[in-house]
């Protein structure tokens, strides 16, 4: 009987992301977002080789130049390539936001659904939650950033730290509905342990508001790490990421508007178009939509 | 009547205790983080406070002095009995006391986040609202498209800007800092004018967001067709009908912004060296002063919490169908 039911399963699944994908490319705007994304991405994985120049090649007979054919993006106060630097900041930002992603959400999903499932442990555990969101956001971050570090794990664990509560809030509410269906019900009564049905049982119904969590916690991120980079509590100047380079570019803001435009639009698209695919996915994801069926 | 009267006003004040003992729980779990990261702070602060010449002796007398040779317990227990006779230390660098500290840079940040505040509610409200009303049109969606990038900028990009547009190239506005110290309000107000902007702009896009999404759902309601079945102006149906009962979802997405105005301030004040508290806290971060980041991480975490609270109150007096 398994041999038949799990290909089948296989191909219900195959499907079910296939009907999700050709639900989110129908909307122009979700297509354009999702394919800015793609390009983002490769820019970053293959930096090295795409980056015209290197980003610490110092060029000083060239610095401050305008975009050019040389420079499509121009050069910085030292004559660095302004491009390649964007492109070596995209590795930055995209590593902290996917990095950041996989710690929070992990960590978020496993408080909140013991939080929600373990009735005891609720309330505190919830309060805990309370109180890391009782904190602004980039006050945390910069706090934790002054009694960790300054490298790029320092930034991920600030940052984890920082949107845990958030993703485990969103796990704990899915958690509390669940647990109230039959099929829970039944799963309990047939004698799974707790484990079992949050592993086999709970887990894969928490996928949906848990991806579109993550999504917006990846473009929460990337502005965040931008701002502590901009304050100088980010990761080293050494490293370009999209906000040192703002940072650094204010001094020379009157006459070399490049400085803060390319990085600033590197943020902007990457950070928009993490949104529109967030909105994309919840819609494609909400049963309740039908107009996208 | 007045039997059920006094049933809800038991109900309020019921609710009242409850949120003030859960908020007071919060405060010490708040407390307690605030003591966890000052302790995990690499680094030693007898040493930071008495620079590179210091002597080993000298720094393990400072620590003496200041109880940091104390078990980690008994100097959690002393920190927690300070806070509550609200006594934050003294800064390392500054000279004073992180209260005198706080309280002299508070007045400014306050009137930069109100301004800010104002600016997000008056734009974002309104422009969401009409959003809503002509659901579909080119209105709506350049509204919609506005909006979602304007969420996407990070406020010292957009700060950065207008300092570039409106002060260097049109020198409409003073660059940055808060003016001389003897100058009247309304110079002032005139630094404060971009650095509100700022601040502004991303929770104005917040709040234009969720104001049209509430909106749409309160239109779709039957007492909405109703009204205007029944022939009433377009604009009674829109305001006494259909915002009315939108203003409660509104009212919780202004309370996260307001609350997230004073992350933002830090930020913003230091892209427009305004001498807030934010400033404050940052270059506390920077040079390691800790009494600093400590009572700055405190307070504002304070105020954040009791803005929450205030919100949850304003519901009832704006709803009442919250029950308690």
């Amino acid at each position: 009987m398994s041999d038949v039911a799990l290909p089948a399963a296989a191909v219900r699944r195959a499907s079910l992301g296939w009907l999700l994908l050709r639900r989110l490319v129908r909307r122009r705007l979700v297509l354009i977002s999702l394919v800015i994304l793609l390009v983002a991405i490769v820019v970053a994985v293959g930096a090295p080789w795409i980056a015209p120049y290197s980003p610490r090649r110092m060029e000083i007979a060239h610095r401050l130049s305008p975009p050019s054919w040389a420079h499509w993006f121009g050069t910085d106060e030292f004559g660095r390539d302004e491009l390649s630097r964007c492109i070596y900041g995209a590795r930055l930002s995209l590593s902290v936001g996917s990095l950041v992603v996989l710690v929070s959400l992990a960590c978020g999903t496993l408080l909140g659904v013991v939080s929600g499932y373990v009735r005891r442990l609720d309330g505190l555990l919830m309060r805990v939650t309370d109180a890391l969101m009782a904190f602004p956001d980039i006050l945390l971050a910069i706090a934790l950033m002054a009694a960790l570090g300054a490298s790029l794990t320092d930034v991920v664990i600030a940052l984890g730290t920082v949107y845990t509560p958030r993703v485990a809030r969103v796990a704990r509410g899915a958690t509390l509905v669940l647990r109230e269906l039959q099929f829970i019900e039944a799963a309990e009564a047939l004698g799974a342990s707790g484990r079992r049905v949050i592993a086999v049982h709970l887990l894969p119904n928490l996928l949906s508001p848990l991806l579109v969590q993550g999504t917006f916690v990846f473009a929460f991120s990337i502005l965040t790490e931008a701002a502590l980079s901009f304050l100088g509590a980010g990761v080293p100047p050494t490293s370009p990421s999209w906000g040192n380079m703002i940072a650094a570019a204010q001094e020379y803001m009157q006459g070399a508007a490049w400085l803060i435009l390319a990085p600033g639009l590197c943020i902007v698209f990457t950070v928009l178009s993490l949104q529109m695919v967030g909105d994309g996915l919840r819609d494609a994801l909400d049963p309740r939509l039908r107009r996208l069926t | 009547m007045p039997a059920d009267v006094e049933t809800i006003g038991n109900a309020v004040t019921h609710y009242l205790l409850r949120r003030l003992a859960g908020m007071i729980v919060v405060m010490f779990l708040v407390a307690t983080i605030v003591f966890v990261i000052s302790h995990v702070i690499p680094g030693d602060p007898a040493a930071v406070m008495l620079g590179p010449a210091a002597t080993a002796a000298d720094i393990a007398a400072l620590r003496a002095r200041l109880g940091l040779d104390a078990p980690l317990p008994v100097q959690y227990v002393e920190f927690l009995h300070s806070v509550l006779r609200l006594r934050l230390g003294e800064s390392i660098f500054l000279g004073r006391s992180v209260t005198e500290a706080l309280a002299e840079r508070a007045p400014l940040t306050l009137q930069l986040t109100v301004l800010a505040a104002g600016l997000a509610v008056l734009i974002g409200v309104p422009v969401g609202v009409l959003s809503a009303v002509k659901r579909g049109s080119l209105l709506d969606q350049a509204v919609t498209a506005i909006s979602m990038a304007a969420a996407s900028l990070p406020s010292f990009w957009i700060g950065l800007t207008l300092i570039e547009y409106l002060a260097v190239h049109w020198h409409l506005l003073p660059v940055a800092g808060y003016g001389p110290p003897g100058a009247g309000f309304v110079v002032h107000l005139t630094y404060l004018v971009m650095p509100a902007i700022a601040l502004g702009i991303p929770s104005s896009a917040l709040i234009v967001r969720f104001t049209r999404t509430s909106m749409l759902d309160v239109l779709q309601e039957d007492y909405v067709r109703t009204a205007r079945a029944k022939g009433l102006a377009p604009r009674t149906v829109i305001f006494k009908h259909a915002f009315r009962n939108a203003r409660t979802s509104v009212l919780t997405v202004v309370g996260l912004t307001v609350a997230g105005l004073l992350g933002g301030a830090i930020v913003t004040e230091t892209v427009f060296a305004l001498p807030g508290v934010g400033n404050l806290v940052v270059s506390a971060v920077l040079r390691r002063d800790y009494p600093v980041i400590q009572g700055a991480l405190l307070v504002i975490s304070g105020v954040y919490v009791l803005i929450n609270l205030g919100i949850d109150l304003l519901y009832a007096v704006l709803d009442p169908r919250v029950r308690y």
